[in-house]
């Protein structure tokens, strides 16, 4: 930090100063986010502060929102269920990261790629599996009723919402969590060992606050995500929550209530909030470590009794939180299931029917997402460098704006897009931008930007100055330190924000819906949603959902391994053993 | 998959280049729906070929809305009625003399095309009940053939129902029934009905979907969700009532098309005999607008133009039902969807205590239960004022008549309904309870 500070300052005696590279990424940065996010949604959002019969400026609507006692619950309702999906969440992703990062285990990148399928929700047939599963007349439930009598209310009311929301975001803390304990440098936990503290001392002490990145990474995720979801909350039908309540206003047929946009003002308002909050709680703290050579934490044997309690917790665990899929994959396997345990009969036809007509959907895909998530991680990487590595004026708010976008419903974000760039034609007689489907990569890309971003800053914090330094020192320009020391030493985070954008953009609807102008250039959600549409489909968009978790699946796996191998790969190098 | 972006630029160059010949219709039906006619159409014309781009009805609006300065689109082809209503006003559809033959003026008392010629009828729904046979037999419910039916505390918890505001065919049933049974007493009705509803679904094919996995026993339903359903298999069957809205699904050219010839084109095929042949079949199962096509309609068919097919069709009035439009569906969410916990709980303390003095002849409960039963049906508003523009235009912003005089705004007025209505709620659950304890 201190060595920019001083370039700047022989600089400024130049009659043209010339920025740094650092400035015109971060100048390149804030022109994609102000074009591609903040502007559009501004366009939209700004009937907020408009009185809606005469038009002109005004912040009655905001009065109003707080007079609502419909509102001010829907606020209380939405922090609760936030707060509360944080805790189920860490409490379902602790056990699986510490023991898969601190243990020899087998499987255990098999383990990581598993936890991390419930984020890979496909839209509605993910909802209708969830209510065949758990809802009142589910297989569980009717079993229950009929062997024992009683029925339990799983997906009822707010605790419904809270359960399914920590079942489907705790990747979050899981995937983050797990790069952040891999990060952390053995002589810490050595030296610890070595004046005397050991077992949950040790973690409570040493090994969980080092990771605290990480965590807070995860968490700040899964409550903003949370507080602004609205798709759990509408297939629960709860819908005194703020987000259904936007969404509600917002997508009625020749209806403009500006309550739905001031209501995801307030959305977008307090997720920074939120986000900024949580950086409070870290300052002052450094969590960087120097030694990255040692590999991270000891990996320990197990005794054959600790062995099994931990398989035990961990296939408890994996079976929770992989129900849904289970439901999931007996509906695309199932011929005709309705009130019954299971599916009447099972057939292969679903996966016939999608892929004579649905393979495009799969091609797409994987451009789509792929290329997104690619975007998005380079862009994370460049703005966590510039926000914790350099002393650009402003590089807090390249943070503020990429994470805002979480706070944004992806319908504002599509409709936003439609308003801007459709006027604008594309040479090559391609038809208007916002009907080509490269904007559909771009919305894919900002959607999804501050989960590659959280996980990136985390992987840095980490990450000790002084290392970047010595190779400074060392005569190393700064370019080839961040090519050949920083980025390296983020991989792990790099791979694990590239993996969660990807998932997730790979079953992203709510934009795409807008912005898909043919069905031959659309991905695999709106494939579903068309399937969805009616009786006969139901089986076919399972079958698609089932694609797309496979495909993300794979990836997951395929980077688990990337890690695993990077991981032991530098243990093994002769400079490790020091 | 690395070719694909750019097959995909050549073939959009190609398409743009060849567009005399494409037709692009923008609809919210199912490919189920659309896959036949496409295919029919591309063979009875072989000249023109049909491009297909589904969104649902809202994000089909918006996008009409928002791209109409460098309009790509043919055709508008979707069910709710108050959407190309919407457009209507807007200017967004074209004008345009369409030839048919054999199609009658009105369905029921519902006008089959628009009067100024701007969308047109293709395809009739009426709204019935569908219920999972297997959840019926199972709970041992009853089998409702009225909406009144639905009332009774034997179907407490299974009912499934879309909020107007979703969707434009459940808006109309909603209405139908303010409109056949008066204002108050159609209220009361639905408030009942609400309570004895385990959701209200945000989408409206939400409903048919609970039904058919059999998380609700009994979904309020546009009838080809019921058919189609009962058509893929899905253990469940419709009934209609008798006093039942019938409304034509409609089709509009869309102003300053690319290729308006092609698209009227494609109007009239679907209006003839041959293209309303392709509503039968069986995944499809919407009732035809066109007579001719019932000559070849399956045994057990409904027949909307048959006189004993809903005898108690009420005279629909559709300025009574545009006027107050955005007003019964605000109301409708802030009395019904929005406090359904609310709601659920007094209905149910109030049919409680009515089981629990069937025939108990205790007077002073029965005037407790009487009293509560008023405040569950108690409306913030009357019919005079749910027509009077100075309520009316509160809820219709883009629509309204900027020198209307309104009574506050919307965010106001629902505040006020939603203390009103949770309020009451609140004390007719008290006095069911206490009518319930003596």
């Amino acid at each position: 930090m201190s060595a920019i500070g001083t370039d700047a300052g022989k600089r400024s005696f130049t009659p043209f100063p010339r920025l740094s590279g650092a400035a015109v990424a971060g100048i390149l940065i804030a022109i994609i986010l102000m074009a591609f996010l903040i502007l559009p949604v501004a366009q939209v959002i700004y009937v907020a502060f408009l009185d809606a019969r005469t038009g002109t400026l005004t912040l009655q609507n905001f009065e109003d929102f707080f007079r609502s006692t419909l509102f001010r619950q829907s606020f209380y309702n939405s922090f609760y269920v936030s707060a509360m999906s944080v805790v189920v969440a860490t409490v379902i992703a602790l056990p699986l990261a510490y023991i898969t990062t601190r243990f020899n285990f087998a499987g255990a990148a098999l383990i990581q790629s598993l936890g991390f399928i419930p984020l890979i929700m496909p839209p509605f047939v993910g909802a209708v599996a969830m209510s065949l599963l758990f809802g009142r007349n589910g297989s569980v439930n009717l079993l229950l009723d009929q062997y024992l009598g009683f029925k339990i209310p799983f997906m009822e009311g707010l605790n419904g919402v809270i359960l399914v929301q920590s079942i489907h975001y705790f990747p979050f803390i899981l995937i983050n969590l797990s790069a952040a304990l891999r990060n952390i440098d053995r002589s810490m936990e050595e030296s610890a060992q070595n004046l005397g503290a050991s077992g949950l001392r040790l973690f409570r002490r040493i090994v969980f606050p080092l990771a605290m990145p990480g965590y807070l990474a995860g968490a700040a995720l899964v409550f903003i995500k949370v507080f602004d979801d609205l798709g759990t909350p509408l297939l629960l039908n709860v819908n005194t929550m703020l987000a259904p309540q936007a969404y509600l206003r917002i997508t009625g047929v020749g209806i403009n209530d500006p309550m739905g946009y001031v209501i995801s003002f307030i959305l977008v308002a307090f997720s920074v909030f939120s986000l900024w909050a949580s950086l409070l709680f870290m300052r002052g703290k450094d969590y960087a470590t120097t030694q990255k050579g040692g590999g991270g934490l000891a990996k320990r044997d197990l005794s054959t009794r600790e062995k099994v309690l931990a398989y035990g917790v961990i296939l408890f665990i994996l079976a929770l939180v992989l129900s849904p899929h289970l439901g999931l994959t007996l509906l695309a396997f199932g011929t005709i299931w309705s009130f019954s345990p299971l599916p009447d009969g099972f057939t292969l036809q679903h996966f016939e029917t999608v892929f004579t007509q649905s393979t495009q959907y799969i091609y797409n895909t994987i451009l789509y997402a792929g290329t997104a998530a690619l975007l998005d991680v380079i862009l994370g990487t460049a703005i966590a460098y510039i926000v914790i590595r350099t002393g650009l004026p402003g590089r807090r708010w390249l943070d503020y704006m990429a994470t805002a976008a979480l706070a944004v419903p992806g319908v504002v974000l599509g409709i936003g897009y439609l308003r801007m760039f459709h006027g604008i034609q594309l040479p090559f007689g391609m038809g208007p931008m916002a009907s080509w489907w490269g904007i559909i990569i771009v919305a894919l890309m900002i959607r999804r930007l501050p989960y590659a971003l959280r996980a990136c800053m985390a992987a840095l914090q980490q990450i000790s100055l002084s290392l970047e330094e010595a190779a400074e020192s060392l005569g190393a320009k700064r370019s080839s330190t961040i090519r050949r020391i920083t980025v390296p030493l983020m991989t792990g985070g790099i791979l694990a924000g590239f993996v969660t954008s990807f998932a997730t953009a790979a079953v992203e609807l709510s934009a795409t819906i807008m912005l898909v102008s043919r069905s031959s250039e659309a991905p695999l959600a709106y494939g579903i949603y068309l399937y969805m549409q009616s009786a006969a489909g139901r089986g076919p968009g399972a079958a698609l959902g089932i694609l797309a978790v496979i495909i993300v699946g794979v990836g997951t796996y395929l980077s688990q391994r990337i890690i695993e191998r990077d991981r032991r790969r530098r243990a093994a190098a002769p400079g490790a053993q020091q | 998959m690395r070719h694909l972006p750019l097959t995909s630029a050549i073939a959009l160059i190609a398409a743009s280049a060849a567009s005399a010949d494409t037709v692009t219709v923008v609809t919210s039906f199912p490919q189920d729906l659309t896959d036949p006619f496409k295919a029919a159409f591309e063979e009875a014309h072989p000249e023109h070929e049909l491009e297909v781009v589904n969104r649902n009805t809202n994000a089909s609006v918006a996008f009409l809305q928002e791209t109409r300065d460098s309009n790509t689109t043919d055709l508008f082809w979707a069910s709710a009625p108050d959407a190309f209503e919407v457009l209507k006003s807007e200017g967004l559809l074209a004008k345009v003399d369409i030839a048919s033959e054999g199609i009658p003026d009105e369905i029921g008392s519902y006008p089959i095309n628009d009067p100024d010629g701007f969308y047109y009828g293709f395809a009739a729904s009426g709204y019935g009940i569908m219920y999972n046979t297997r959840y019926v037999e199972a709970n041992d419910l009853p089998i409702p053939a009225e909406w009144d039916d639905l009332m009774g505390a034997e179907y407490n918890g299974h009912v499934a129902m879309s909020a107007p505001s979703r969707s434009g065919t459940t808006h109309l049933t909603v209405e139908t029934l303010l409109q056949g049974d008066g204002w108050e007493d159609g209220w009361a009705k639905w408030k009942w009905i609400a309570g004895n509803m385990n959701t209200v679904t945000e989408r409206s094919f939400g409903v048919p979907d609970a039904v058919n996995s059999g998380s609700a026993g009994y979904g309020i339903v546009i009838d080809f969700f019921g058919l189609s359903s009962k058509a893929s298999d899905f253990p469940v069957e419709l009934v209609y009532p008798s006093v039942t809205a019938i409304v034509p699904a409609n089709i509009a050219v869309i102003e300053n098309a690319p290729n308006p010839e092609a698209a009227k084109t494609f109007v009239e095929f679907v209006l003839s005999p041959e293209g309303q042949q392709v509503l039968l079949n069986p995944a499809i199962m919407r009732l035809p607008v066109n007579q001719a096509a019932y000559e070849n309609a399956p045994e057990g068919f409904p027949h909307p133009f048959d006189e004993n097919f809903a005898p108690g069709a009420i005279e629909f009035d559709v300025n009574k039902s545009g006027t107050r439009y955005n007003l019964v569906n605000s109301l409708f969410d802030v009395l019904i969807t929005y406090r359904l916990d609310e709601l659920r709980e007094a209905v149910a303390a109030v049919q409680q205590a009515e089981a629990a003095h069937a025939d108990s002849g205790n007077a002073e409960a029965q005037a407790l239960i009487e009293e509560a039963r008023d405040l569950v049906e108690a409306l913030p508003i009357t019919e005079e004022e749910s027509l009077d523009p100075a309520f009316a235009e509160a809820f219709q912003i883009s629509r309204a008549d900027p020198t209307t005089e309104v009574v506050g705004r919307q965010a106001e007025i629902e505040q006020e309904w939603d203390s009103f209505a949770v309020e009451n709620y609140r004390r007719a659950t008290e006095l069911a309870n206490e009518a319930a304890a003596m």
